[in-house]
């Protein structure tokens, strides 16, 4: 059976606490270090405000405890967990499962 | 065939303002799935701006002033017949019949069919150089006919009146303004009002004749004079005439709809005429037998016919006449009951007969409320009176502090909480005072995320994030509660607090402080605070603590529509030498980046992807640049004039000290952004008084203003002290600065932050000047440290491996991004529109 995981980047060359794009086929993927949480997490690297490819340049942090990313360009918050928009709840992106192994970073489209 | 699901069909009559206004609503408001809209305008040209229609002579052309290009009407898929006036309305068979004999089928018909100026049977109206002032031809026509005339006469000394004459005037031509009543304005000004008005319009070189009733045009084919009832006369080679309008109503009277006692078709509320599936909006529509000559009345009157033709009608509810003008140049202000005709009401005047300034304001008789008021020659008070008025604000046990310059404190009236429940706090998102006040008090606003989440408030541009944050603490003090200026749920101390933590306890990461003193991961709001907080304590290179940098800081650049940076190397005092402008012009050219010359005296160089960063930073920092700090809360530029230099003028080195003052605090990281201004001689070309730091040099040295404000809310900077020589002006505006960066809330510029602390500017100049805490020696060294620190950080990042390795779209591939747009404007490239 085929499986959808794609191999990416190492975990070490995702600067701490911040997040890199990467390219899979023609999706853009943003990958997070979230290191203080000791997690990675992928989402995609649209933001859905005024579309644009940026979310892996937003700033991470957390909501009472759930894990979230700010866009640069009007700080909408998203959860890097559900997806969901936690500062205007009209719009939500999507996060994919990811695994770590041998310090790759994978990631299930 | 009927369709079930077939559109409607939507006739408009008239392509004015209000009728385009009608089409523009209906399309935002996404109603074309269910309507067709046709349209018919008698004009040659698509709506346009009739409100600025004088701009007309000052060189806006006639795409200028258009509403929306003719192209819009076909992307939204609007049918637009211009130059064709409908002639017929058969309400049997529902249709509209033009003078070109198109025939077009409606369900709901609309007239905005405006109004026409008024032309008074005067004898000889008819001569050649008698024009009326209200459409392009008719300013084509002047235009053209001015060009072999002298003088001019306008007919009429009301608020379009005086627009024409202005337009006269502005044609070269010597200018009348023969006005009826006694006073010019009659329906806005009392005497006084005017009278000001018109010293103030002679001393242009207008001539004004009040109480002059025309008795006839003179002249032979073309106008020559104008003779008046009182026997007086005047020789001019042209008129125009402005003496009112007159709804047109004729289309209306012949399909047999009801007509007002002073004309326009009589509308309800939902702007339905005498007849079922009829509208009539704007200018031609008579509502409580009342003609609106404004065009905020027509929009609302647009909205008001969509609601109803939707199925959710909302009523139109009458409208308020105010008016705020500047008519030749001088501001006139007229709102509510300004005459004071009210019964009992009372008024307070102020006259300042040497500035030409006149006020007065009306009160209720039971002396609580303002009713409403006149202002000439200073209208600048006029918001904070009409908010008051509608607002029905009590007030002050002393009124005439609304309008005395001066009267009131400095400080008092400009604070979040003295503006009226429907001020608009965030004006991309339409969200008032009260809906976030209610919010508060209903208890459904924990903190300042609950309030953006709740409203939308401070969503779009975040501009009101401050006014926000201000209104929330205020509102919770007033309901009693202790409130502590927490920054967010990660950490229970203010920003003085944090600084405080950190310099005693010398923690000098984002990590530590947040394991020591704070909990949970951090957020947007206290990563980018603190960052900002270390970079004030330890001036250390901001990209080793990347994640606590908003994107700005972190990439070192200013991200723009697309996700591409602009690079703005630091050009300090705003001299450069041609070889560098030819640097940043190759540099510019090789990466096809759009440039432009910044409000800062400086070169913005836009679209730079991130992979390119380093790239174009080393080319210039080769050349001797460094960063500007565009992007960070930091010193931004210290504008120069040119001073003894070159200028006759100067008289000290403006630009030298510019130079100097700039290269000392470049880097400085602080609350907010800060910028510095430095003029040659009292002329002030730098502008120096509405910057955070200015100095205006005088014959002994220089004057040191402080706390000034451009931006979303001007304020003009204090005088801290005066004739003060160079090394003394350095010593004090070290300790300011580090007075600021200590005390001051995040993103708190200068001027609020001088308008909150207790005690004012004085507080201020004895801790600056007369070291009155003691610690003006600790702030010099601290600020000495940062300045031996000071290191570029662009020079740093391209030359740092790990750190260049962030400059990437991808960390996979070295693809560009492909989903980056850009389009041609003028010759360079600007990203493609959200
Ligand atoms: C480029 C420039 C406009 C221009 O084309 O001339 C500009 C562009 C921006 N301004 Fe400005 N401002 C520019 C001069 C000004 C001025 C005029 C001046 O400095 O002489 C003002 C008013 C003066 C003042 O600040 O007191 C000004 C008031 C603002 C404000 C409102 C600040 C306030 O206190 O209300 C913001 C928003 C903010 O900083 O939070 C802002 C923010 C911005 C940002 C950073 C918005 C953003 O985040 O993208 C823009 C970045 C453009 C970029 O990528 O470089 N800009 N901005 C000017 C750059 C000057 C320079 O060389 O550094
Ligand atoms: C010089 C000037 C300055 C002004 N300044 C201000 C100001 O500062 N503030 C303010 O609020 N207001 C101002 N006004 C008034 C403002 O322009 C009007 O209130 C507004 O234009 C009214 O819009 P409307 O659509 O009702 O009428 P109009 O803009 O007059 O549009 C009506 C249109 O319908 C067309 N039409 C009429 N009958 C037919 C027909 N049978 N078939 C086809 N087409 C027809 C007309 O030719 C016209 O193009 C100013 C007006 C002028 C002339
Ligand atoms: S005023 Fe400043 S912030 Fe606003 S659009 Fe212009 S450059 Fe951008
Ligand atoms: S584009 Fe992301 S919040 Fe606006």
């Amino acid at each position: 059976m085929k499986s959808n995981w794609y191999e990416t980047v190492k975990v070490e060359d995702i600067p701490e606490n911040t997040g890199v794009s990467v390219k899979l086929e023609r999706w853009q993927v943003a990958i997070f270090n979230f290191k203080s949480m000791g997690q990675v997490f992928a989402t995609q690297n649209l933001c859905p405000h005024k579309k644009q490819m940026v979310l892996s340049r937003g700033m991470l942090g957390d909501s009472k405890g759930e894990p979230k990313v700010a866009c640069p360009f009007h700080k909408r918050t998203f959860s890097l967990q559900s997806g969901a928009c936690l500062t205007d709840s009209e719009c939500t992106i999507e996060t994919y499962p990811v695994k770590v192994e041998k310090g790759v970073v994978y990631v299930n489209l | 065939m009927k369709n079930s699901t077939k559109r409607k069909n939507i006739v408009v009559v008239g392509n004015g303002m209000v009728g385009y206004k009608f089409c523009e609503r209906m399309v935002e408001q996404g109603h074309l799935q269910n309507f067709k809209i046709s349209v018919f305008g008698e004009e040659l040209y698509p709506a346009y701006d009739r409100v600025q229609l004088s701009s007309f002579f000052n060189g806006l052309t006639v795409e200028d002033l258009q509403l929306s290009a003719s192209s819009w009407y076909q992307e939204v898929g609007i049918d637009l017949y211009l130059n064709e006036l409908v002639v017929a309305v058969d309400t049997k068979t529902r249709t509209v019949t033009s003078q070109n004999g198109r025939t077009l089928g409606y369900d709901e018909l609309i007239l905005a069919t405006g109004s026409s100026a008024f032309v008074p049977p005067i004898p000889g109206i008819e001569r050649d150089g008698v024009f009326v002032y209200r459409t392009i031809e008719d300013l084509e026509r002047i235009e053209q006919y001015s060009k072999k005339s002298k003088s001019a006469a306008v007919i009429g000394g009301g608020l379009l009146g005086l627009e024409a004459a202005k337009a006269t005037l502005d044609l070269g031509l010597s200018t009348h303004v023969v006005e009826f009543a006694p006073k010019l304005m009659p329906r806005q000004l009392d005497d006084k009002g005017s009278a000001v008005l018109v010293s103030k319009i002679e001393s242009l070189g207008i001539e004004v004749h009040t109480d002059k009733q025309t008795k006839c045009i003179q002249g032979n084919g073309a106008v020559t004079g104008l003779d008046f009832m009182d026997g007086s006369k005047i020789a001019v080679d042209m008129v125009v005439v402005s003496a009112g309008i007159r709804p047109r109503d004729e289309l209306a009277k012949a399909v047999g709809l009801a007509v007002g006692s002073r004309g326009g078709i009589v509308v309800d509320q939902n702007m339905q005429t005498s007849k079922s599936g009829i509208y009539a909006i704007g200018e031609s529509a008579a509502f409580e037998d009342k003609i609106y000559g404004l065009v905020k009345p027509g929009f609302d009157m647009a909205q008001a016919a969509i609601d109803h033709i939707i199925g959710a009608p909302s009523g139109f509810k009458g409208a308020d006449m105010s008016t705020k003008l500047k008519l030749l140049g001088v501001d006139v202000a007229s709102f509510g009951d300004a005459l004071g005709e009210t019964n009992g009401t009372q008024s307070i005047v102020y006259e300042n007969g040497k500035d030409g300034v006149y006020k007065r304001i009306n009160i209720s008789a039971d002396g609580k409320y303002l009713v409403g008021g006149i202002l000439v020659g200073d209208a600048q008070d006029y918001n904070m009176l009409i908010q008051r008025m509608q607002s029905k604000i009590i007030l002050p046990n002393s009124p005439e502090s609304l309008i005395i310059p001066n009267a009131a404190s400095e400080t008092s009236g400009l604070g979040v909480m003295d503006l009226p429940e429907e001020a608009l706090i965030c004006s991309c998102e339409n969200i008032s005072k009260g809906a976030i006040t209610s919010l508060i008090k209903k208890g459904d606003a924990q903190n300042i995320e609950d309030i953006k989440f709740c409203t939308k408030a401070g969503t779009g541009c975040g501009g009101c994030m401050p006014m926000l944050s201000d209104l929330y603490h205020e509102t919770l003090k007033s309901l009693g509660k202790e409130v502590k200026k927490n920054i967010c749920e990660h950490f229970d101390y203010t920003r003085q607090e944090l600084l405080h933590l950190s310099k005693v306890n010398n923690i000098k990461t984002y990590a530590e402080l947040l394991q020591k003193h704070g909990k949970g991961h951090g957020c947007e709001t206290c990563r980018p605070l603190v960052g900002s907080i270390m970079a004030s304590l330890w001036n250390d290179v901001i990209l080793k603590q990347a994640h606590v940098q908003d994107t700005n800081d972190r990439f070192l650049a200013n991200i723009q529509r697309g996700g591409t940076y602009s690079v703005v190397p630091r050009i300090p005092g705003g001299e450069i030498t041609p070889e560098k402008l030819i640097v940043i012009g190759k540099v510019a050219k090789k990466y096809s980046l759009y440039t432009k010359i910044t409000g800062g005296q400086r070169i913005d160089l836009f679209g730079a992807k991130l992979n390119e960063l380093p790239l174009i930073w080393e080319e210039l920092i080769e050349a001797g640049f460094e960063s500007g700090h565009a992007y960070g809360k930091s010193l931004r530029t210290v504008k120069s004039c040119v001073g003894t230099t070159w200028c006759r003028y100067g008289v000290q080195d403006a630009v030298g000290f510019a130079i100097e003052i700039e290269n000392r605090y470049k880097g400085l990281r602080s609350p907010h952004k800060l910028k510095s201004a430095v003029s040659g001689c009292t002329r002030e070309c730098a502008e120096a008084q509405s910057k955070d730091f200015g100095l205006i040099a005088t014959e002994k040295g220089w004057n040191i203003f402080v706390c000034g404000n451009g931006g979303t809310k001007p304020q003009h900077a204090v005088l801290l002290a005066s004739d003060v020589d160079s090394a003394t002006c350095l010593q004090y505006l070290d300790r300011f600065l580090m007075f600021y960066i200590k005390t001051a809330e995040p993103l708190q510029r200068t001027a609020p932050w001088l308008n909150k602390l207790d005690g004012g500017l004085e507080y201020l100049k004895s801790v600056v000047i007369d070291d009155a805490l003691g610690i003006a020696a600790e702030l010099e060294t601290q600020m000495n440290y940062q300045v031996a620190t000071y290191h570029c950080e662009w020079k740093d990042a391209v030359e740092n491996e790990d750190r260049r390795k962030m400059f990437r779209h991808f960390a996979n591939s070295d693809d560009d991004d492909n989903t980056l747009e850009f389009i041609d404007v003028r010759g360079q490239k600007i990203p493609a529109p959200w």
